[in-house]
């Protein structure tokens, strides 16, 4: 099926079979393999993509049915001249990883949520899984970026 | 696992859908949220022929407040109801009371409370709140419109009253009048399980007592429960007298839990009760004085 994903403003014209998933479409026919798969059951969080704005999960939702939406990944975090998101700067400065196979995940959760009111940190932060942190360092970087602390 | 390959179909009208629905003898699946239905396939648990994603059938996304009811479509997300103020009055409070214990942000942002009822799991907390308020599930199918209530829908785990070919729009629920107190509560072994008790009351208070009590369980049984027995115990009593007593009922009477792992049917209707009881208290504390 012929579709076209728009990822981090660029258009990738597609021909991709229905039951591919993001995640995998992302990662093998757009070279995008900042996008980390871990469970491929939704629990895990680490595949979590913005779609139309929206953080989901990209191994729960099929290519197919992102054609003409505009997805962001992990990779269209910094700006153009390289430098690091605020994010980035903040999880780098609250060592918020270790192994960095989560990192992605909680990147981009947090992307779409960065207007989210402080209260609501602490639920994002569930929703993924990260093994090395103990999601300490993670929750406090989340919070100082939303806060715009640098 | 990686999914099994179906064939895709994407209607833009109710009637396109219907009409690719219809497709006999095959097995067809409806994609709304699909935090379910996908997942049931990458388990290979479901490996539908024909997959009919419904998320460009222009309608389905509405949520309308008319008459005393919100009527909810079928493209309608969870996170919708994170607010309490997407929905007016005490059922706008009790979805958004309901609404953080669904699964985690990301899946909010996808699935449906339509497609919770089209799922029917057991432990489904819109489900529960669906069987307490008497909610009606609204169908389209080959031979047109019809309305199910919610007490005729669910016929054990995972099944329902749907027809093959019919397509659900939309689920009515009453807005509940001003008298009236919400809780919810759920009992988790962990922040990722399911939920090992899931318990929503709507309770109608006049003069300090109990004029109507509404209470739906989740995953107390092999399907959503509405605890009658209970009901009866509270109705017409002072408010807080009989909430222990309806507890208990509540437990030994409506619920038929089954065993599962980390819990024994003896221990689930110790929570039961105990979680009924509070959940009264907490509608209790929120109905007008």
């Amino acid at each position: 099926m012929k579709i076209t994903l728009t990822v981090n403003d660029e258009a990738y014209p597609l021909d991709v079979e229905p039951r591919r998933v993001l995640a995998d479409v992302l990662r093998e026919d757009c070279g995008l393999t900042g996008t980390h798969l871990g469970c491929e059951h939704g629990v895990c969080g680490a595949c979590t993509v913005l779609v139309d704005g929206k953080a989901v999960r990209s191994c729960l939702m099929l290519a197919v049915q992102c054609d003409a939406k505009a997805v962001r990944t992990v990779e269209g975090l910094a700006g153009p001249d390289g430098e690091p998101h605020p994010l980035q700067r903040a999880f780098s400065a609250e060592y918020a990883l270790q192994c960095g196979f989560c990192t992605p995940g909680f990147l981009m959760i947090a992307a779409g949520a960065l207007d989210a009111d402080p209260d609501q940190i602490a639920g994002l932060v569930e929703s993924n899984i990260c093994r090395c942190t103990g999601y300490e360092p993670i929750r406090r970087a989340i919070t100082h970026a939303t806060r715009g602390d640098d | 696992m990686k999914l099994a390959a179906f064939d895709y179909a994407a209607p833009r009208t109710v009637p396109e859908a219907v009409a690719v629905l219809a497709d006999g003898g095959r097995d067809v699946r409806v994609l709304a949220g699909g935090q379910s239905l996908l997942l049931e396939m990458r388990l290979h648990r479901l490996s539908p022929d024909l997959v009919v994603d419904i998320n460009g059938v222009g309608g389905l996304d509405r949520l309308d407040v008319n008459d005393g009811t919100a009527e909810v479509g079928a493209l309608v997300r969870h996170d919708v109801f994170d607010s309490p103020r997407a929905v007016p009055g005490p059922l706008g409070t009790l979805l958004a009371l309901a609404a953080p214990n669904i699964a985690h942000p990301p899946i909010r942002a996808r699935g449906t409370m339509v497609g919770s009822l089209a799922w029917a799991h057991p432990a489904s907390e819109w489900c529960a709140i669906a069987m307490a308020l008497d909610a009606v599930i609204r169908l389209r199918g080959p031979e047109g419109v019809r309305e199910v209530p919610v007490r005729d829908w669910f016929l054990g785990p995972f099944t329902t009253a749907r027809r093959p070919g019919e397509l659900l729009l939309s689920v009515r629920l009453p807005l509940l009048d001003a008298h009236t107190g919400v809780g919810f509560l759920e009992h988790r072994r962990t922040h990722f399980s399911f939920a090992q008790v899931g318990v929503a009351v709507a309770l109608a208070v006049r003069d300090g007592v109990v004029e109507e009590a509404r209470i739906g369980l989740a995953n107390c049984a092999d399907r959503p429960v509405r605890a009658y027995a209970a009901e009866r115990e509270l109705n017409g009593t002072e408010v807080g007298h009989s909430f222990v007593r309806a507890g208990r009922v509540a437990a030994e009477q409506d619920a038929a839990p089954l065993a599962e792992p980390y819990a024994d049917v003896e221990y689930r209707r110790q929570v039961i009760a105990v979680l009924v009881a509070r959940t009264l208290r907490q509608a209790a504390e929120g109905a007008p004085q």
